[in-house]
């Protein structure tokens, strides 16, 4: 009649990952490895423009100077560059004239998804730009969005269609020499999603990107370009899912977003790439570099919930370069298993009256190590900077571990930062309180972890925060009697 | 309604319970009394069903059940309510959707639908007048930030949402001011029918004042050493227990 706390943790390991499907799709694979060929193949494929082929080889110039950085608080066996695909493209590449001519096997995909394109359609107020592998083979609600000016669309269409703007931004935030997977992103991205929104527009839909990993062997470099003109507001999600593999993948994505005078960029990701098996073979390796900048009065706030990935290496940053402008993160990274989950963000405060939040709630059970890392910098110039920090951790078991590196740094004496940390056990009290009045205690724990990531959970948007919350459910809860 | 009969517990190898006897009838109110330390609370805590306490002895029958083959969730959805003497602290859940949930789950087990939103309000409504709950408090965290005498009220309010068969009040008179005392008292008396019962746990006669019971049960080293009516409650309160004790030691 009892379920003790060994029996919680062993439901909690014999979890299954739910999107374990590979889809049967021919593709159009490059040759395992890395070499300028492969770089120059990619770009041929994708019929670019040579200064973007020369942008990409320096950045290969560049990746091949560096290693591969090993302060994370992660232990795992660097990929072998020389084994992987980095390029994989499901084999029918023309594009679709209508819904009806997208393969069916693909669409079958989308549906396990749970984002069914048919749905999505009714759906108002949601574009989706699907990314499988590394060609976007679906793009919706484009005209509708094209009336008011904004352009959202695959990152390989934005080359072609909109190269100004790609060459004018690209790489402004996230420099090609950045770290060693941003340039490796730089030289042997696939494709991603671009997103510009006009100035004064107020885009009246979230806009939404769903990336999954199929082909085996493979990377994932996508790149995602969004920028914000003046005055603009814009709402982006993004989700992610991989099949189930013993294999590890590398998913190493670069993200920048520019979010102009007075422009808003809210980013919510919900990152569900397969974890790896109760004994921690497989699964993603999500090495991302995520960053955006704020000129004056702007703001930008990203928000996720990190369910998935083997290890996982992730930093989402604001460069707060105008005065009065805004940063935000708002973090949910969930562990199991033998996952491992180095995650914060870092708050660059360049302008005067910067401000900038930080919650972070951590939630690490069975043998995973989940790892609070942030920086609050306050430059000399960002007088009356503000920083709020909160990082909380939450024990689900006996033999995980949950850490916090905050660093500070702070060169302003105008400059205001708080920082507040907490580590608690889920409470027994909690769960039996729960029960005592009938909850079962699968719900008990969802109902209490949900409680716990609320504040985060509360900044997603609401189709995607439903989502989230079945997410935290699998992830977190067995399948009892 | 319940019939507990030689009941031995014991917590990390120490008994607790040493051969309880004890029978609750429908529509019956019955307080138990004793000194600290006699096994009041680990009797609620083992009926509620708490993992830590290992019964070693005895039987429970509740409504025609064993009660002590039942998980936790189900004793509390079969009818066996627990207002808590520490009122647990849920951040970010909102009482209303505890309750809810809790309520629903009840229902599920019964085989019956989910409350609709309208009836639920409805009901909240009513329930959280009966123990002059602020409505402000039902969309708060549960228990976060409530005064002591707001989560008692708010045990009270539960017991009132979910109607129980059988509810056990654990020392839900510790902490609270004459006013709250008489609040919480008031909607206990409320609260009663000829199909439900209660056993009300306290230290202190001074709750017996507003709850009258029908019978006072005075638990000493995990036993019941004496029952009387509510006259023995006074008793207890002029004289304390160690003539009890002596009496108990005397045999």
């Amino acid at each position: 009649m009892g379920y003790t706390e060994n029996e919680l943790a062993k439901d909690l390991e014999n979890q299954e990952y739910k999107f374990g499907f590979v889809t049967d799709i021919e593709s159009d694979k490059a040759p395992n490895g890395l070499n300028e060929d492969i770089i120059r193949f990619i770009s041929a494929k994708k019929n670019e423009p040579e200064w973007l082929l020369d942008h990409r080889l320096k950045a290969f110039a560049t990746w091949k100077t560096m290693t591969e950085p090993s302060w994370a608080h992660v232990h795992y066996t660097k990929p072998n560059m020389q084994e992987i695909c980095f390029y994989s493209a499901p084999k029918q590449t023309k594009k679709y004239e209508s819904w009806d001519d997208v393969d069916p096997e693909m669409k079958e995909t989308m549906k396990k998804l749970g984002i069914s394109m048919e749905e999505q359609k009714r759906l108002t107020g949601v574009a989706v730009d699907f990314v499988m592998d590394s060609v976007s083979v679906a793009t919706s609600f484009k005209s509708k969005l094209n009336e008011l000016g904004i352009i959202f669309c695959s990152f390989s269409e934005a080359v072609q269609e909109h190269p100004e703007l790609v060459r004018k931004h690209m790489g402004t935030v996230v420099p090609t020499s950045d770290n060693y997977y941003a340039a490796l992103n730089s030289a042997v991205f696939t494709d991603g999603s671009f997103c510009y929104i006009p100035k004064g527009v107020r885009c009246p839909m979230e806009l939404s990107t769903y990336f999954r990993i199929n082909e085996g062997g493979t990377g994932q470099f996508e790149r995602t370009l969004v920028v914000a003109d003046e005055g603009s507001y814009v709402s982006y999600l993004e989700g992610c899912t991989a099949p189930q593999r013993d294999e590890n993948q590398l998913h190493a994505a670069v993200v920048e977003l520019i979010a102009l005078e007075n422009a808003e960029i809210k980013y919510s990701t919900v990152q569900n790439w397969y974890p790896g098996n109760k004994e921690g073979i497989g699964g993603i390796f999500n090495f991302v570099t995520k960053r955006g900048i704020c000129e004056r009065n702007a703001k930008i706030s990203w928000t996720q919930v990190e369910t998935g990935s083997a290890v996982t290496w992730k930093y989402p940053s604001c460069i707060l370069k105008g005065d009065n402008s805004v940063g935000e993160f708002y973090s949910v990274a969930v562990t199991n298993n033998y996952q491992q989950a180095d995650t914060g963000t870092k708050m660059i405060h360049l302008g005067k009256n910067t401000k900038s939040t930080i919650i972070s709630k951590g939630i690490s059970a069975g043998k995973s190590q989940n790892s609070y890392r942030g920086l609050v910098q306050i430059h000399k110039n960002a007088t009356n900077a503000r920083n709020f920090s909160q990082c909380d951790s939450l024990l689900m078991s006996d033999e995980c571990g949950a850490h916090t590196f905050p660093y500070i740094e702070c060169k302003n004496s105008s400059a205001k930062i708080e920082h507040e940390a907490t580590t608690s056990k889920i409470g027994e009290d909690q769960i039996f309180y729960c029960q005592q009045r009938g909850i079962h205690i699968e719900k008990a724990i969802s109902l209490i972890v949900n409680g716990y990531c609320k504040e985060v959970l509360n900044q997603l948007p609401m189709e995607f925060a439903v989502e989230a919350q079945k997410l935290l459910e699998i992830s977190l809860e067995g399948s009892v009697g | 309604m319940i019939k507990i009969s030689n009941l031995h517990a014991s917590i990390n190898g120490k008994e607790i319970l040493k051969g309880l006897n004890l029978e609750v009838k429908a529509g019956e109110i019955h307080a138990i009394m004793g000194p600290n330390g006699a096994g009041k609370s680990t009797l609620a805590s083992v009926l509620a069903g708490r993992e830590e306490y290992e019964i070693t002895e005895g039987s429970v029958d509740f409504d025609g059940q064993d009660l002590l083959e039942l998980s936790t969730e189900d004793r509390a959805r079969e009818g066996l309510f627990l207002a808590f003497q520490y009122p647990i602290e849920i951040p970010g859940v909102s009482n209303i959707n505890f309750l809810r949930t809790s309520l629903n789950e009840i229902r599920d087990y019964k085989g019956e639908e989910q409350i609709s939103a309208k009836d639920f309000l409805a009901k909240v409504k009513e329930k959280s007048a009966l123990v002059e709950l602020d409505s402000k408090l039902a969309s708060r965290s549960v228990n976060e930030g409530f005064s002591g005498g707001e989560k008692k009220r708010n045990e009270i309010f539960q017991m009132a949402m979910l109607e129980p068969k059988l509810a056990i009040l654990d020392e839900t008179d510790s902490g609270l001011d004459i006013d709250a005392l008489r609040i919480v008292a008031n909607g206990v008396n409320k609260l009663k029918s000829d199909k439900n019962a209660t056993i009300v746990i306290t230290h202190y006669q001074r709750l017996l004042d507003y709850i009258i019971p029908d019978f006072v049960h005075v638990l000493y080293d995990g036993r019941i050493v004496k029952s009387g009516t509510k006259e023995l409650a006074l008793e207890l309160e002029e004289k304390g227990y160690d003539w009890i004790k002596a009496e108990v030691e005397a045999h």
